[in-house]
Parts: C-alpha cells; structure tokens; sequence
C-alpha cells in the first residue's frame, strides 16, 4: 500500500463515537410481524380507525410483496437475507405515564441526548433550533413547541399530530409515498411507530431551523419513523435529521418514510447528517438504512431541497426525490456518501419533471475508503407535458486507497423535445503531491486527508445550516475550525 | 543554521545529487545556480523531505539536529519552508483556511496557543498587501485556477505568514513575468532578517538583480563546482553555463562518478 493509501486510512478510520448504550427499561413487544401486532401498535397509540385501517392495507401489501418477489435487488449491495420475523416492531421507553412536560421525563433519556449533543432542558437547548428527540419507537420530547404554534406552525411527534390533527394527517399521510411504493416503505406504513410532523401555515416563514433526532438504542428492535412535513402556500422551513446507534454486532433495521409537500411557492429545506452505527472494521454490524424520502412540489414555484451527508449505516439504500408537479417547481439534491471499511451505500434521487418549466439540480459527491462500495444511482425523467424542463446533474467520486470502488449510475429519461438534460461525471484520488504540500507546511498528513476529503465536499456543505456544516465537516474527521470564512 | 555535508541523494536508483556541501548560516542569503539537470530541484525537494528522493550518503544539519531524520511536517515545524516550483491545487480548501490549519498546527507544536480566526485574518490582511494581492486572493481555494504569477505570490504570501527560518524557494522567479518578479522579490526582500536565511534556487540570474545573494554556488552534475560571492552570477550570465561545463570538464569529464 501506498504512504497515501495508509495516510489516507488512518485518517478515515476514528471511533465511533455514539456507540454507547442506554440502560432504561423498555416497554417491548414480543419479535415478529402479523396483523396482531399492527393492532397493537395501533392501540398503544390510541389511533383513531382510519389510521389502522391504512396500516392493514399497507401491511397486506406487504405480505403478498415478501411472498412475491420480496426486497428490491437491484442495488448495488449484498447482505443476508432480513429475517422479518426475527424484529421487535415497538420499544419504547418505559414510562409511569405520558410526558405531558420535560419536568416528567426520565431523566435517563434527557441525559442520553444532552451525551448526544442535543440538551432538551428549557436551560441548555440549542438556540435557533427546535428538536424533536425520538428514541426507539417514540419521540421522547419536542422543543420551542408553544414558540411555534404563535405562528401557527405545528411542529410535534407524529403520534401527537395523529391525535390533535387527524385531518391533516388524513390528508398527506401517502400522499407522496403511497404504502404500496416499494417493499421498505410497506413495511414502514404497517409498523411505524412515531416520528415527527410538520405543518407550516400560509405565508409563515418559519423563524427557526426545525430538527429530529433519531437514536435507536434498544436491542433486536428496529426503527419504523416516519416524518411529514407540509408547507403551505407561500411558507419556508428548513428542517434537520440526525441520527445515531449503538454499537452491536448484529446488524438492525432502520426503515423510514420521509414525506414533505411544498404547495404553491412554498420552500422546503431538508438536510440529514447520518451517522448510524457503519459497523466495525471487519464490516460486523451496523444499521441497515433502508429508508424513502420524497418531496412533492404540488404547487407553482415551489422549491424542495435535500441535502445530505451519508456517513453511518453498513448499508445505505436511499433516494431522497422530488416530483415537480406545479408549473415552475425547483428541486435539488445534494450528497456526500462516505463508505470505509465495509460500508455500502447505493445512494441518489429521482427528479420527476411533470409541470413546464420545471429545474432541478443534482450534486453528489462519493467518497470511497477501505474496502468501501459507494453507488450513485439517479433517475432524471421529464415527462411529456414538461416543456422546457431542465435538469443538471454532477456526480464526483474520491477514491482513498486502491480496495474500495466507486460506480454511477445515471437514468436519463426525456419525453418533452424542449427539455434539457445535463450529466457530468468525474473520479479522482488524492494525490501524493497533495499531501507532500500540506505537509510541507506543517499539517499532519491526517489533517491534509481531512482537509482535502472536506474541500471535495464542499459545494455540498454549503447548503447546510452553518452549525451542521461544521458538525458535517467535523463527521468527515476535518474540523472547520481551521477555517475562516 | 544548515550544515550539509557530502550529500548524496537520488531517485529509483538514479542518483542525481553526488556529494553536496553546503554551509548556511543565519542572515545569509544564497543562491545556487546550475543548468537544467544538474539537480537544483532534487536539492530543494530533498532538503523538505520528500519520499520519492532517497538519500544514499552524507548528513544534513539544522539547527543542531539531523533533519533528514524528521517528517516533512516537522520539518515545517522547525520552521524549514519550501516554495514550491509548481504549487499543488487543493480545490475547495480556501487558502486562508489551509494557511490558518498550517499557523496554528505550527504553533500548537510549538506549544503556542492557536491563533482565532480574527486574529489570523489581521495578519493575513497585513501579507497580502506585501505581495500585492486583494482579499478575495484568501477565499480562492488553494492555488486552483491561479495563473502561474499568481501561484508564486501565493507561495511568498505563505512565506510572509508562516515566517520559516530557512527558507527554500525553488525556481521562485521562472514563469513570472517582469511585473510579478518584481513584487515576489520585494515580498522575499522584506522578509530578510537577521535571523532567517534563504536558499533560492535558479536557473537565470535575472531574479539576481532583485535580490542580492551574500554567496552564489554553481550546481553541476550534482555536485557544487564553483562558490562565490554576487559577482558570480553576473560571470555566469555574461559567459553562460558553457564555460562551467568547459571548467569543469577540464578537471573531471562529464558523467564521471
């Protein structure tokens, strides 16, 4: 191996840092999957009809999809088969009663977040940040709650949302990601046990970045959320997911659903820093995200935006998209992939041109490490009402070392003879020269890697919120307080 | 400062430097000068230890320690600098972000506290003005996209911040053009003091009428054949590198090992 390749290594290979566990009493069901259990989860959270009416159909979907042709196969990842059976489907924290304020929460689990760098305490919160802190199978609490409702805005779990705003819910649920989309989101339309909601009225610019943080910590569980967020005509959000597991040996299920709506000239910002548990240096381990996320743009120059910095997860399957439907809609994907040791991502989007003059952009950015698979698979389809659709689409890959591999796989699809449809591609390692520079004034040939991989990054960084692009930065093993402006 | 005696040094079994020596001492200013070929830049990437250059034999001082026993980085800690003859892009690394992660890892071994980025950018501000550049010089990622005059005041902007007390520059001057030659000198000549000293590598002696050398030292055949004081590089320019060669031949043919 090259002094590159083991520089280059040793810089990407850090300690996990989240991977402790929290010890609370969990209030689980039995393993495995089957109406029942459904009704439970419906039960336990007081659902009103329609809401198990929906999972049963989901979950029947399901059934005949797992008998038929079962998980999607085409990505570019291998494991061994997921025994459904095997999962615990709700675990949720044990508590006396429903937290009706922070006082009333288990200290264990505030602690456990404030570890996580997300106080919940009146005292300590993030400023200029509301956080909705799910734990297990449920949201454990929801900060600046009453800040947002003056605004009207509704920002709460998603089991909250099913019960103080069932119409809502009703409306949108599926409405982006039907329970009939693909096997992972039937699942999660059968089984989800919370997650958050978010509804942005007319006209409300929303004054805060809104934010959930997902930690799975019980064992043999797996993790069903499921997030909404509608923005209304004319309103704005800007909204963060980030997420941790512990470290185990055998490998769990995250299988999320993420739907936003953007009405006429409504703006939504998502971004997620994903830092699963990857797995260990052998690839034993680690979270299996297997999750679907979608924006619709309904109405006229809407705007949806992902971005994303993908560094956890054994596997990552995932392709946040927007389907521009309004006239004039703008949608956007932003990526950074990084895969070391075992890791496999099969990671991008799919831009859905159905109104005129619909835009969208698509900038991924792989980063491949030790024996590390990182695909990039992308769908552009302009369909044949979409005049002058226009699409622009780069997708670069580092190279760390000489084990790991980077692929692209780009679906272009154009009916509309006005459209116009952009694809460029490029691969590069970092060079020795490189290194022997920044070396040669005084940076460590570990910060020159961090330093490099976050420069290759940093297009994509740029559309985060500042406070998570220097976290982002710093989950790339660079810190950003090297730099200035 | 630097003592290098007998060195010997090459690349992939190609010995290309064969027995320099070489004494350099605080204030002094030196210039070596030598045909294409004749190893001026193995000497330069050597003495900043690079991994694709081998040293056979000899031994190299500095500061009292053995340098060729350091790291590049702590070579740079040391305060030993090079600049380069074609300086490396880091695209989307912002040269004050890249000169700042350079100053304050510098300082932190040094055991010095790390400068805050007000700080920095004040003395940023300061050296940039040195070599003539406007702000937004600092918001350019390293290097990329520089044309080649703006690659060298980069290189002499570096200088000016990380105020090493060896400097090397290797073929600071080719490539530049009267203008640029004029300003990385004067960015070199303020830089000069007591206590520093400077190794600069060149091919003509033109860089020469800007900066003032106390020694100039031939390179040839990888070997310093002839030593002097400023003078000597105006006799190279009048005569050219013919007459070393014929000198030199004279007393040892070419290629003779």
């Amino acid at each position: 191996m090259s002094t590159t390749a083991k520089t280059v290594e040793a810089a990407v290979n850090r300690e996990y840092e989240w991977g402790f566990v929290t010890d609370i009493e969990a209030d689980a069901l039995a393993p495995g999957l089957n109406e029942d259990i459904i009704r439970l989860i419906s039960s336990k959270k007081n659902e009103p009809e329609f809401m198990l009416e929906w999972r049963l159909r989901a979950y029947r979907h399901w059934v005949k999809m797992d008998k038929g042709a079962g998980e999607p196969r085409w990505a570019n990842v291998t494991h061994p088969p997921i025994d459904y059976q095997s999962i615990v489907y709700y675990s949720a924290p044990k508590q006396s009663m429903v937290p009706g304020s922070l006082e009333e929460v288990d200290p264990k689990l505030l602690q456990t977040f404030e570890k996580l760098g997300i106080p919940l305490g009146e005292q300590k919160r993030l400023t200029g940040v509301a956080v909705d802190a799910v734990f297990d199978s449920v949201s454990v609490a929801t900060t600046f709650k009453g800040k947002l409702a003056e605004l009207g805005i509704i920002f709460c779990s998603f089991s909250e949302a099913v019960q103080h705003h069932p119409d809502l819910i009703e409306t949108y649920l599926g409405s982006v990601v039907p329970y009939t989309d693909n096997f992972f989101a039937s699942l999660n339309s059968a089984v989800f046990t919370d997650g958050s909601f978010c509804y942005i009225p007319k006209g409300v610019r929303c004054p805060m970045e809104l934010s959930t943080y997902f930690r799975i910590n019980a064992a043999g569980s797996g993790q069903f959320e499921r997030t909404l967020i509608v923005a209304d005509e004319g309103s704005y959000v800007s909204y963060l997911e980030g997420c941790t597991a512990p470290m185990r040996d055998e490998n769990q299920l995250h299988a999320a659903v993420v739907e936003l709506v953007a009405l006429d000239n409504a703006q939504i910002k998502y971004a997620t820093i994903q830092n699963w548990y990857a797995g260990d240096q052998e690839g034993r381990g680690g979270i299996y995200n297997f999750v679907t996320k979608r924006g619709k743009c309904v109405g006229r120059r809407s705007k949806i935006s992902w971005t994303q910095v993908e560094t956890g997860s054994a596997i990552t399957w995932k392709y946040p998209s927007v389907i521009l439907q309004g006239d004039d809609s703008v949608g956007e994907f932003y990526s950074v992939a990084l895969v070391n040791n075992y890791q496999q991502a099969d990671t991008g989007t799919k831009m859905i041109h159905i109104g005129k003059n619909t835009r969208s952009t698509i900038l991924s950015k792989g980063i491949s490490a030790g024996h590390g698979n990182n695909t990039y698979r992308g769908l552009v389809k302009v369909l044949p009402r979409a005049a002058h659709a226009r699409n622009r689409t780069q997708c670069d890959s580092l190279l760390l070392g000489d084990r790991c591999g980077a692929h692209t796989t780009p679906y272009i699809e154009v009916a509309n003879p006005t459209a116009s449809v952009e694809h460029e591609a490029s691969t590069a390692k970092i060079s020795e020269d490189q290194l022997f520079y920044c070396k040669q004034r005084g940076i460590s040939a570990e910060n020159a890697v961090s330093m490099i991989v976050n420069g290759f990054c940093k297009d994509v960084f740029k559309n985060l919120p500042m406070e998570f692009a220097v976290e982002a930065s710093k989950l790339l093993g660079v810190s950003l307080e090297g730099g200035v402006g | 400062m630097l003592s290098i005696r007998n060195l010997h040094a090459g690349v992939e079994g190609h010995e290309i430097l064969r027995g320099i020596d070489l004494e350099v001492k605080a204030g002094e200013v030196h210039a070596v000068m030598g045909p294409n070929g004749s190893g001026k830049s193995t000497l330069a990437q050597v003495l900043a230890g690079h991994s694709a250059y081998a040293v056979t034999a000899g031994e190299v001082r500095y500061d009292g320690q053995n340098l060729l026993e350091l790291s590049p980085e702590d070579r740079a800690r040391a305060g030993v600098f090079l600049a380069f003859q074609y300086p490396v892009e880091i695209p989307g690394v912002s040269t004050a972000q890249f000169l700042k992660a350079a100053v304050n890892e510098i300082r932190t071994r040094q055991g010095q506290e790390e400068l805050d980025a007000i700080e920095f950018l004040a003395i940023l501000r300061e050296k940039l003005a040195l070599v003539e550049m406007d702000q937004s010089f600092i918001s350019r990622a390293v290097n990329e996209g520089f044309s080649g005059g703006e690659k060298k005041r980069n290189e002499i902007l570096q200088l000016a911040v990380l105020k090493p007390k060896l400097a090397i520059l290797d073929e600071t001057d080719s490539g530049l053009d009267i203008d640029a030659l004029r300003i990385v000198a004067h960015g070199v000549n303020a830089l000069r003091t007591p206590d520093n000293a400077m190794i600069l590598v060149t091919h003509y002696q033109r860089l020469l009428n800007y900066i003032t050398p106390d020694y100039v030292h031939v390179l040839f055949n990888g070997r310093i054949v002839k030593s002097g004081g400023k003078e000597l590089a105006l006799e190279l320019e009048a005569k050219g590198y013919d007459w070393i060669r014929d000198e030199v031949g004279a007393v040892e043919p070419l290629g003779a090992a």
